[in-house]
């Protein structure tokens, strides 16, 4: 897969679980556990600098720094023995020369900025004691606490409530207008794409099978895939039965010679099954990875496909 | 249609809740679910919706008195069910089933796919061996699984079809009434339209009716008849979905339908942002629970509960402003 991302701006990666947004993400960061994991080849430039090539050393200086992540689960992923104010600090003094009076006055500053009442009280507190959207606000705030250049936030709102999702990603946006911030937005929720993003990439089963900027995906979307992922979203105006994709995600453990997501596809002819398409240019900005949509060949898009 | 099969009386639970010292008496309570009363029509879906914390589960739990009642009563098919022994509500349990939010920790990973649903059939002696296995095949063809699954364990299937296995083991005794607690809420989202068409399909075939409880309103709105919005533990809004979605009355229900994300990058949408947290269900607000949130409280919210009323048709709004607002 490949992508790029410029100053300030949000894209969208969107797939199923097990299409390897995580994976994508967890790349970036240097944070695949290895072995077994291994990137096979490619690179990851981050203002000129190709992460994959820096030593450990190196990447700990960037990550949480110059890159961080919002992690997906807010319940998990702080540290239950620590006070919040505690986990906060510990990322700027990381980072930081700053002493511990001022990285104090820096961590309220940022509980402040993400909107929790009453920060000098709330740092004194552990996680158990902050509701799920407060927990969310307070990764936000360690993710962010040294000004970032580029945030990961993978899934930010999934486990929330959809009146806190909207004041998360809210805030999410105001942050970035404040920072310039570029953001990369991991979600399954095409709702959450339309929200926050300007390009959206859909991933399946590991590969990228459509790139574009999210208005031309809405509007005039390509891959059967991504057919199927939007006529599946239940919207205001749904009636009658669900337009589903019938089958499951291929086992990715086996190989598999074509198109992954040929089995599944309803346009499947069988070059699909024995050849696999490239990520091809078809128009302006609009990437798409299948045999029959090409620049002066489109396929004619039925109905949503029955289960 | 219009025969009721579920009638919930004025339903309470309230949790004590111990005191800090490790002997102390418990003084405080969580109301849970607070003076709750609807019912629920034959071959109807009912879906519930609400914030996490809104007392949604609870509520299914009390249905299914796997949680006994603090107050109130369910009644159905004539008895009320809070009353019943352990005993009698065992027998009572084969006309009510339910499907758990988790596909991957509501089935047992040591049982194979047929002693999961034979399960039901063996504890409530229904039918001879022959007749189970036969019950068996049958229930895997009616969710859309093969025989050959029968015999693997639940860790070989992907999500979407644990969520099979979980629906067919509820179908296993028949039941009437299916309550479905976030049944679809962890599945992706095409996998989450094929289970929802086989709920609605089977809905049709057996003549089942559902309580749905779900926090994706889309979801909700997709399948439910009727909907009751429910906040720190009692219902604020209740119509059908139509009343609910077009003709929204409660200032929580619509900010909670301003929150649900675009359906498109093309639009605009005009958005409520609710501020601060749901309240602790322990130290509720006085008064209308909802008054501190809500954008147009008076003094009177503050201090008085306001009552579910009628206000046109099958629609019920617990609001002191009811038709007031803009």
């Amino acid at each position: 897969m490949s992508f790029d991302l410029k100053q300030g701006e949000t894209i969208g990666i969107v797939g199923e679980s097990g299409s390897g947004k995580s994976v994508t993400s967890t790349a970036i960061l240097g944070l695949i556990p290895s072995p077994p994991g291994k990137i096979e080849r490619g690179s990851i430039l981050f203002e000129g600098k190709d992460l994959t090539k820096l030593s450990q050393a190196q990447m700990r200086k960037i990550r949480g720094n110059e890159i961080s992540m919002i992690f997906q689960d807010p319940m998990t992923s702080l540290n239950p023995v620590f006070t919040v104010g505690n986990q906060i600090i510990e990322v700027i003094r990381l980072h930081q020369q700053l002493d511990k009076k001022a990285a104090r006055q820096r961590a309220i500053e940022m509980l402040k900025l993400v909107g929790i009442p009453e920060p000098e009280k709330r740092l004194e507190q552990y996680p158990h004691e902050f509701s799920g959207g407060m927990r969310q606000r307070v990764m936000i705030a360690i993710a962010l606490a040294c000004n970032p250049k580029l945030l990961i936030a993978d899934e930010p709102t999934t486990a929330l409530d959809v009146t806190v999702q909207a004041q998360i990603l809210d805030l999410m946006k105001k942050l970035q207008d404040d920072l310039q911030t570029s953001i990369i937005m991991i979600t399954h929720d095409l709702g959450v794409v339309w929200e926050s993003c300007q390009k959206v990439l859909v991933m399946y089963a590991g590969n990228t099978v459509e790139y574009a900027t999210v208005e031309e995906l809405y509007e005039k979307p390509l891959h059967p895939y991504t057919w199927g992922l939007l006529d599946s979203q239940i919207k205001s105006d749904t009636t009658g039965k669900l337009p589903s994709i019938p089958g499951n995600p291929p086992d990715l453990r086996e190989d598999i010679a074509g198109c992954y997501f040929a089995p599944r596809c309803p346009y499947a002819k069988d070059k699909c099954f024995s050849e696999k398409p490239p990520l091809v240019e078809v128009a302006p900005n609009h990437l798409v990875a299948c045999h029959f949509q090409t620049s002066d060949h489109r396929l004619e898009r039925k109905g949503g496909s029955q289960a | 249609m219009s025969e009721s099969i579920i009638q919930i009386n004025q339903l309470k639970k309230h949790f004590p809740v111990k005191d800090q010292s490790l002997f102390g008496k418990s003084s405080k309570v969580v109301k849970a679910v607070d003076d709750v009363s609807f019912e629920v029509k034959r071959g109807e879906t009912l879906g519930i919706v609400g914030e996490s914390g809104c007392g949604k589960s609870t509520l299914a739990r009390l249905i299914m008195q796997l949680i006994r009642p603090t107050e109130g009563s369910v009644i159905m098919g004539g008895q009320d069910l809070a009353k019943l022994s352990d005993k009698e509500m065992k027998r009572a349990r084969k006309s009510i089933q339910m499907i758990f939010q988790n596909p991957y920790a509501s089935l047992d990973p040591r049982k194979t796919v047929e002693q999961l649903i034979v399960e039901p059939l063996v504890i409530h002696q229904v039918g001879t061996h022959q007749e189970r296995v036969k019950r068996v095949k049958e229930l895997l063809e009616v969710v859309g699984l093969s025989d050959y699954h029968a015999t693997r364990y639940p860790h070989e299937f992907s999500g979407g079809q644990r969520q099979r296995i979980n629906i067919a083991r509820a179908l296993a005794l028949n039941p009437e009434v299916v309550i479905c607690d976030e049944s679809v809420s962890a599945l992706d989202v095409s996998i989450q339209a094929q289970v929802i068409n086989l709920l609605k399909d089977l809905q049709a075939s057996f003549n089942l009716t559902y309580i749905f409880i779900s926090h994706d309103l889309n979801v909700v709105r997709y399948i439910s008849d009727r909907i009751a919005v429910m906040y720190l533990g009692r219902v604020v809004e209740m119509g059908t979905y139509e009343e609910i979605y077009h003709n929204a009355q409660h200032p929580y229900t619509r900010a909670l339908l301003s929150a649900v994300p675009k359906e498109s990058p093309l639009i605009k949408k005009e958005r409520v942002i609710l501020t601060g947290d749901v309240p602790s269900p322990m130290n509720p607000p006085s008064g209308c629970h909802f008054h501190k949130r809500c954008p147009y409280a008076t003094d009177r919210c503050k201090t008085e509960a306001p009552a579910l009323t009628l206000y046109e048709g099958q629609h019920k709004v617990s609001c002191h402003l009811l038709g007031n607002l803009s």
